[in-house]
């Protein structure tokens, strides 16, 4: 399995990617770390007439905490985020998931933005930018926008993403105090794909949300109340509302289960953990 | 701009085992393909081809990662090690000794790119666990020994490689 032929930019700076996306239109695609676009590639689910590799853009490749937000550069691997000495402090839920991120060789290639542009249903890290609320920055030639991550993501592995245009930055929202964290995931073995992830966020006023992927289209969102009455009947409610399918690695029935007890266990541990 | 157009070959330069080489490739040629046919490198071993046997595990930069995931002219201007950086003057490496002594291959399709992986391994973590080690292997796929005598071969390795107990 080899890609099929196309031209290949090493840009070295942000004018000479966005100018190479302009022109390729929507037979360009962007190359970073290539853990998910070359799969598709190798196995030609995939066809661009151009690749831009955006990794030798020095300003792609910056972590910056700045207030409260974390923005993570399109170049930023998933490993580099892995050792960044701030995680731990700044975004608990993301230091949670990023284990689960395929396999330690896959990370250290693989970019944060990457995965969030690839939006495979199941992938952790957009779990984690739709579970906190964050923002994806687009850029093409003469605008940049932000969008939320709600909107961003669309479909399976669809997003708003246009042509020409390409992922700069995301952006979570770092830790409050006095909010708590969880990630949990269902899988075959550690590494592969989710049969289903949950993230949750315990808020201080009691307030919590749980996020589960691996079920629909994209990552979806459950907003609970302050002491919340009834959580199994809501949980049951949003185990069916995700319409979960059969597939070779799952059952629809036991998608909805894992929905109602992982997303219970994993709740139940971000309220616990609220510090 | 650096255009390099589909259909001509274009060069591209690296280092391997701590010798500069260079090749002329197109844009879609993978790693694995400028080692194994334009190097003559053929310790790397190609299987899947979509970054799931782990087979084609090289050390990119120190880091292990799938050179079946990599486009050949992505490696431009990177350190790179593979199987072939592992021995001495000859003389095994550590963990390769302790492979050949505890039977941790038997067709050996797979084993080069595992022994990348723990080589990677210990040199940033020295004491690794058990744990870390069989979350490490989680990357590889090895149809013959079940991965007893790999993780066997693995604590063994540590063991000498720390200067501890030879039999883990």
């Amino acid at each position: 399995m080899k890609p099929a032929p196309f031209d290949y930019v090493a840009a070295r700076e942000m004018g000479e990617a966005l100018e190479a996306l302009h022109q390729g239109g929507t037979e360009a695609r962007v190359i970073a770390g290539g853990q998910s676009l070359m799969p598709m590639l190798n196995m030609r689910l995939a066809r661009p007439a151009t690749l831009v590799d955006i990794t030798r853009i020095p300003e792609l490749s910056r972590i910056e905490a700045k207030g409260d937000n974390v923005t993570i550069g399109a170049a930023v691997r998933q490993s580099t985020l892995e050792r960044w000495p701030d995680l731990a402090d700044r975004l608990p839920l993301v230091r949670a998931a990023l284990p689960w991120v395929g396999h330690t060789q896959l990370r250290n290639r693989g970019t944060v933005c990457g995965s969030v542009a690839h939006a495979d249903p199941s992938a952790e890290l957009p779990l984690c930018l739709i579970a906190l609320g964050g923002t994806v920055t687009l850029r093409r030639r003469r605008k940049t926008r932000a969008v939320a991550a709600r909107d961003f993501f669309q479909g399976m592995m669809s997003t708003d993403l246009a042509p020409g245009e390409m992922i700069t930055s995301v952006t979570f929202p770092a830790h409050q105090t006095g909010t708590g964290y969880a990630f949990r995931e269902v899988a075959r073995r550690h590494g592969d794909f989710a049969i289903v992830a949950c993230a949750a966020i315990a808020r201080p006023d009691g307030t919590a949300t749980l996020s589960v992927g691996g079920v629909a289209d994209t990552p979806r969102t459950l907003d609970l109340p302050a002491d919340a009455q009834g959580l199994d009947d809501r949980l049951n409610e949003f185990a069916w509302h995700l319409q979960a399918r059969d597939d070779l690695h799952a059952t629809a029935r036991y998608r909805r289960d894992l929905v109602r007890q992982l997303g219970r266990a994993t709740l139940k541990e971000a309220l616990s953990c609220r510090d | 701009m650096p255009r390099l157009t589909q259909d001509e070959t274009h060069p591209v330069r690296f280092t391997l085992n701590g010798r500069p080489v260079s090749a002329r490739v197109s844009p879609r040629t993978l790693l694995t393909d400028v080692l194994r046919q334009e190097i003559g490198a053929t310790g790397t071993h190609v299987g899947c081809e979509h970054g799931v046997c782990g087979a084609c595990t090289v050390q990119i930069e120190g880091e292990p990662a799938r050179a079946c995931l990599m486009l050949a002219h992505q490696a431009e201007g990177c350190e790179l090690r593979t199987v072939e950086g592992l021995a001495t003057d000859d003389a095994l490496s550590s963990l390769q000794e302790a492979f050949r002594e505890h039977f941790a291959l038997q067709c050996g399709f797979c084993t080069a790119g595992i022994l990348m992986t723990l080589d990677a391994l210990f040199l940033r973590q020295p004491d690794a666990d058990e744990g870390a080690i069989r979350e490490a292997l989680s990357g590889h796929l090895c149809r013959c020994t079940g991965y007893a005598p790999i993780v066997q071969a693995a604590l063994a390795a540590r063991n000498r490689i720390k200067g501890g107990p030879i039999d883990a």
